[in-house]
This record gives C-alpha cells, structure tokens and sequence, in this order.
C-alpha cells in the first residue's frame, strides 16, 4: 500500500475516463452541466436504494448471516434497476431541455444534440458510480496495511480499479444505448441494457473469483462498445478511416 | 451597479464574521447573490431611463421590448457559460477547504468556541445538547439579523465612511491574521522550519497585494483568488469554531434566513438591494465574487473607467502598456471584447475614443446597439457569504463523516446543483435571488442521507466486492 498502488490505481480507474472528460467535455460549458446533473441523478437512485436496503436491514436479524448476504444481493439488484429509472427520467429531463434550448436558439435547432446528451449523461453517471465505488479504496491504500493478510485476495485494489473501469465505460456505453432505445421507442434495446446492467452486477458476486466478474464485464463492454459505435453512426468503413487517419472522401493516404 | 466597478467591495460579509463586531456577511453575501441579477436589471434601468443616457425617448419603448426578449433570450443562452463560471471558483474554494482539513490537523481540533455559540455541546444528555445547539444557533442567527439592520441603516444614512471603515478593518484582519495562523499551521504541519523575517515578507505581501486588489483595482484573475481565499479562509474558521449540531443548525436557519431576507418585501437585504438601485450605486464590491470585468456597458455616466479604457482601445492592436493594470487586466481578460469585436466597431462607427461626447452620439445612432452590450461580458456574481457557506458545509462533510470522500463527494455534487437550480431562477426570474437555500437544503439532505443510508451500504458492497 504505497504511492504506486495509488496511482496506479487512480489512473487505471479514472484515466479514461478523465481523458474523456477532457477532450470531448470539458469545453462545453452545457456538457458540464449535463454532466454533474447525471452525476446527480445517479445519487439519487443510489440514495433510494441504500434507503430501501437500510429500512430492509434494519428490519431484519442482523445476526443471520445469509440473510444479510441476500438482502445485500437484493439491495445490488434494487439499487440497478433503481439506477436504470433514474436514466429513464434523465432522458425525459433532458428530452424537455432540449425543447426549452430549441425555443431559446436563433436557428431553431439546438447546441446539443441528444445522442451528445446521451454520451454524457452516460459517463456522469458512469464517474459518480466510479468514484463512489473507488474513492475511499484509494484513499485508505495511501495509508500503512497490507492487502489479502488475512487470507483475502491480494489483488483487490487491481481488481476494484479495473472493475471501476469498465464500469465507466459502460455506463457510457448503455447511456448511448439507453437513450437511443428511448427515442426510437426500441423497447428492446432498453431491455437490453437492463439486462447488461444486471448481468455485470450479478457477476461481481463471484468475486473473489476474479475471472468470473472482470472477464464477463470486459465483453460485454466490448459488445457494448459496438453497438453503440453503430448506433452512433459508426460502421466499419468509418473506423477504418479513422485508423488510417484518412480524410472522408479522400483516397487513402497515411498520415495528412 | 456591482458591474462598472469592481473596485472597493467592503468586506463586509468576511468581516462580520471574522469579527466579533459584524455578522453582515451572510446578509451581504445575501445581497452579493441578489445582486447577480443586477446585470440585466440596471440594463433595462438605463434603457428606460433613456434621458441620462442620451438616447432619444421615443426609441426606448421598442429597443427595452425588443432587449427585453433577446435578454430573457440572451440570458438563458448564455446561462451555460456562467453557471459555469461560478462553478469554477466554488469549486476552487471547497477543494481549498477539504485539503485543508485533511491535511492540517489544527483546523480539525477543538480548541474552544466563539462567543457567539456560548453554549458547549459537551454535554450528558442528547436532549441537553440538542438545546444548547440550538440556543447557540439562535445567538448567531439573531447576531447577524442585528449587524445586517445595523448594516442597512447605515447605507440609508449614507454613513459610508463608517462602512468602508469597518470592512477595511475586517479585510485586514482576514489578510493578515487570519492567514498568518494559517500559513503557520501549515508549516507546522509539514514540519518546515520557518524564520519570522520570511514570515513577515510574505504575509506582509500577501496582505498589502490583497487589500489592493479587492478594494481598489486589480487583475481580475487576482482578485477573484483573493475572494476564493479569504472565502476559504472564513470558512475554515467557522469550521474549526463551530461545534457539529450547532454548525447544522445554524446552516440550516441561515438558509430560511436568506430566503425570507432577501424575497420578503421588507427583509433587510432586498431593502439594501432595493436602495441601492434607487441610487444607482454598486453595492460593496468587495463582498461579491465576481466573474468578468464589465466595461463599456454602462455608457451612461462619466464612467471614469469607460474614459481610460478608451484610449486603450485605440492602441489595441499596438499592444502598447497600458498604465492602469485594470485595462491591462480588462485586455488580458478580453471581457468578451474579442479583437474581432473590436474591428468590427472600428469599421461599423469609426476608431474613436470613448469620450461623453462620442458615448452621446453612439447612443443616438439607430439602436443596433446591443454590441455595446455584449452579453458574453454579463458576469455573474455570487456574493462571497454562499462561498463561505457552502465551502463550511463541505469542510464540516469532509471533517467529521464517517462516510468520508463518499459524503464530501456528494455534499459538492449537491451544492453545485443547488447553484445550477438557483442560476436557472435567476434566468427565468431575472431579479436577485437568495443563492443559500437550495444548495444548503440539497448539502444537508444529502450530506445525513449519505453519512448514514448511503455509507453502510457502500461499506457492505465494498467489503465483498460487489458492484451496483
């Protein structure tokens, strides 16, 4: 538990999603905005949920240790589709926000299209769930202990931060999805990131047994990744001329 | 009024709390927030009141309508930009505040209280606790009713001498004392060995640097990090002074108080506000964080500002020194004035200077003038009382939750949407508003929601690795 474990950390959970932040949000002066109110919505939900585990808790035996485990395995359960209302209502603050930014423009059409909306409501609520899963993770790896000492995994802070990653990313990921779904009235595409939702959580219960939770959540970020991708406008031509830093319509050429 | 000077903002707000003497500041910060929306107002004042500013009468009646849409218009669009523009410095203040609490122990250690919270709350009982937290908050609360009628009487008897007096006195202690225990508890901190003849330098520095950007002039960037710390500053202040319930507690009720203060007819603040307005005279700079540096809008008045600004414009392109670092500042900032702009005026009327005379005959041209009135260069305020509010219920977050950076994190995210809410009020009602009761209301609600919902249920998630 030194300074490297905690960069190293830091960097491996937020450093994405920090480069994403800044190149692509951090300019525009509504996408920050967007950005914390999606951080906020998710706060919300997360409140809501932990109200419902806690009166749940509270009710019951503490001492049952199965029972607390269910319960917290309920809670987790609760506590995503809870999150996943919560963008459903995002989606119709922005839908509204997007009408007002209309009225008010010059030319009729607004600043901020909704699959941009879309993009950053879903890393806001990617990095406020990021950060309340790792912030006192990092903050106690810069204090004195030893990880795994009594019989723990020792790669639980690798672990914690990896995970952190990929969830961000497919938090961005299922709000591009989520909000596409929404507009095009594609219900099963909203099924769709529920059930992703739900499935990546329910692989963390098999932590400690890394391989069974980081390596489900990695491929369905990647197919996640896809879809939004295409969903986006994107298709395979396009990524090609992206690799190959070609201009559109311009006959290959590397590097202009 | 706040707009074309940026100049001597009394710090009333600090000082009030600093001092035994005045508890104004939360009422002036109060007035501070109001006066955000002296922007658009004062506008439409000098539109309407055409006869001063030289323009024909009978043009103003289609020109105030016509702003008036593309102001509410205009308003709302840029709102963007400066709601962000406030987020910035909040921001700036609370991150300021935590790492100091995290870092300086001394900050954190009971060491007694103020005389304004006599009341101990090291008490047996809950019930003896709860009392005293609240006749403590009671103390404070009617403390700084009392220095803000105070405060108000004075400025309706135009006893500005005494004002100024009073905030130059508390801007003194803050700059000097008050960051002298601070720089030494650092020190003490890191454990760096420290000569009083370097102390001495630097705080004399500090000081005298401070007390001339924010109550005479400045650059604009300096001037709003001296506002951040000595918003922080205080806030730190409160926070190691204040005892836990009676620092909730007095959050809270400072929140009713700004809102009735400031919305009810006869509240002290909007009487001061409304005064103010009467006599067309900004309102205590120094206690309102400010983010542009408004120049040229008001083209009303002998704006001895507009005049040196004149010839500046003239040499713009030839980037000559400007004497006044204010213009240097105003140009470094650009205040919305962008070279583009500048040409273009140049093309649209001619290069000149802007005189009395050439402001008359601007304004007697066929308005298109909203040029002059470049929204981009409509700051927001934010009086510095929020500042200090908001950084206490964040520091107080950070420093005794058990929750930790989970409550600190949302305490911020809170506030800063609390400041979003009531920004977007101000667009919509467009008149000063009480920049307090949202944000605290949020702060608080989630500040106990998160310490003691939220938090468990993190712990139990985070101790066998699951993730929501």
């Amino acid at each position: 538990m030194t300074l490297a474990v905690f960069f190293g950390c830091t960097f491996i959970a937020f450093g994405p999603a920090f480069g994403l932040f800044l190149f692509t949000i951090a300019r525009d002066p509504l996408r920050i905005i967007i950005l914390i109110a999606g951080a906020f919505f998710w706060l919300v939900s997360l409140l809501l949920s932990s109200l419902i585990w806690f009166i749940a808790v509270k009710a019951s035996d503490p001492r049952d240790e199965r029972l607390q485990k269910g319960l917290l395995i309920f809670g987790v359960m609760f506590s995503v589709l809870l999150q996943e209302a919560f963008r459903f209502l995002y989606y119709k603050l922005l839908r509204k926000a997007i009408e007002g930014l209309v009225a008010l423009s010059e030319d009729g059409c607004s600043p901020i299209s909704i699959q941009q909306m879309a993009y950053v409501a879903g890393v806001g609520f990617g990095l406020m769930s990021g950060a309340f899963s790792m912030i006192n993770l990092l903050a106690d790896a810069l204090g004195p202990g030893t990880v795994g000492i009594h019989g723990d995994s020792q790669l639980y802070f690798l672990t914690s931060a990896f995970m952190t990653m990929v969830l961000i990313f497919l938090h961005t990921f299922w709000g591009i999805l989520f909000f596409h779904g929404c507009e095009h009235r594609r219900w099963w595409e909203i099924m769709a990131v529920v059930v992703m939702h739900l499935t990546v959580s329910g692989s963390s219960f098999c932590n400690p047994l890394y391989v069974g939770s980081l390596v489900p959540s990695y491929l369905l970020m990647a197919a996640a990744a896809a879809w939004a991708y295409l969903l986006s406008g994107g298709s395979a031509q396009n990524l090609r001329r992206f690799l190959l830093c070609l201009r559109s319509g311009a006959s290959p050429q590397p590097g202009s | 009024m706040s707009e074309d000077s940026e100049e001597s903002v009394p710090l009333l707000p600090l000082q009030q709390e600093s001092m035994a003497s005045a508890l104004f500041n939360t009422d002036q910060n109060d007035n501070s927030e109001r006066r955000r929306q002296d922007n658009s107002e004062r506008r439409r004042n000098d539109r309407s009141g055409s006869e001063t500013n030289g323009q024909p009468q009978n043009n103003t009646q289609q020109v105030v309508e016509q702003d008036e849409d593309e102001d509410e218009e205009l308003t709302l669009k840029y709102g963007a930009k400066h709601v962000i523009m406030l987020f910035v410095p909040v921001t700036l203040c609370m991150v300021v505040v935590v790492a100091t609490i995290k870092s300086v122990s001394f900050y954190t250690r009971k060491d007694g209280q103020l005389i304004y919270t006599p009341f101990t709350e090291e008490t047996e009982t809950v019930g003896q606790r709860a009392l005293n937290s609240i006749l403590n908050a009671a103390i404070m609360i009617s403390v700084i009713i009392v220095m803000t009628i105070l405060l108000v009487v004075l400025y309706k008897y135009r006893c500005y001498k005494v004002i100024h007096g009073w905030l130059i006195i508390s801007s003194l202690l803050l700059l000097f004392f008050f960051s002298f225990i601070y720089l030494g508890e650092v020190f003490k901190t890191y454990n760096v060995a420290m000569d009083y003849i370097t102390v001495a330098l630097m705080i004399w520095n500090f000081g005298v640097v401070g007390m001339i950007c924010i109550h005479w002039k400045g650059p604009l960037r300096l001037q709003q990090a001296y506002l951040i710390m000595i918003s922080a500053l205080m806030a730190l202040v409160f926070i190691k002074y204040l005892p836990e319930w009676t620092a909730w507690l007095i959050l809270a009720v400072i929140s009713v108080y700004d809102l009735v203060a400031v919305l009810c007819p006869k509240g002290p603040l909007r009487m001061l506000v409304e005064t103010a307005q009467e006599r067309n005279e900004t309102l205590f700079p120094a206690l309102i964080y400010s983010s542009t540096m408004i120049w040229l809008v008001n083209m009303a008045e002998e704006d001895p500002e507009a005049q040196r600004k004149g010839p500046k414009n003239s040499t713009y392109e030839k980037q000559a020194p400007a004497s006044q670092t204010q213009n240097e500042d105003a140009e470094a900032d650009d205040g919305g004035f962008s070279q583009e702009w500048q040409q273009q005026r140049d093309n649209r009327i001619g290069p000149i200077e802007s005189t009395p005379e050439s402001r008359a005959a601007v304004q007697a041209l066929p308005s298109n003038s909203q040029t002059s009135e470049d929204p981009e260069e409509r700051g927001v305020k934010l009086g510095l009382g929020d500042f200090i509010f908001y950084s206490v219920l964040v520091g107080k977050a950070s420093a005794t939750a058990s929750g930790d950076w989970n409550t600190t994190l949302a305490c911020f995210v809170a506030i800063l949407i609390g400041l979003c809410l009531t920004l977007l009020l101000l667009a919509i009602f467009k008149k000063a508003l009480p920049a307090l009761p949202i944000s605290i209301t949020f702060g608080l609600v989630f500040y106990f929601a998160t310490d003691n919902l939220v938090q468990p249920f993190m712990d139990q998630l985070a101790f066998h690795q699951f993730y929501i």
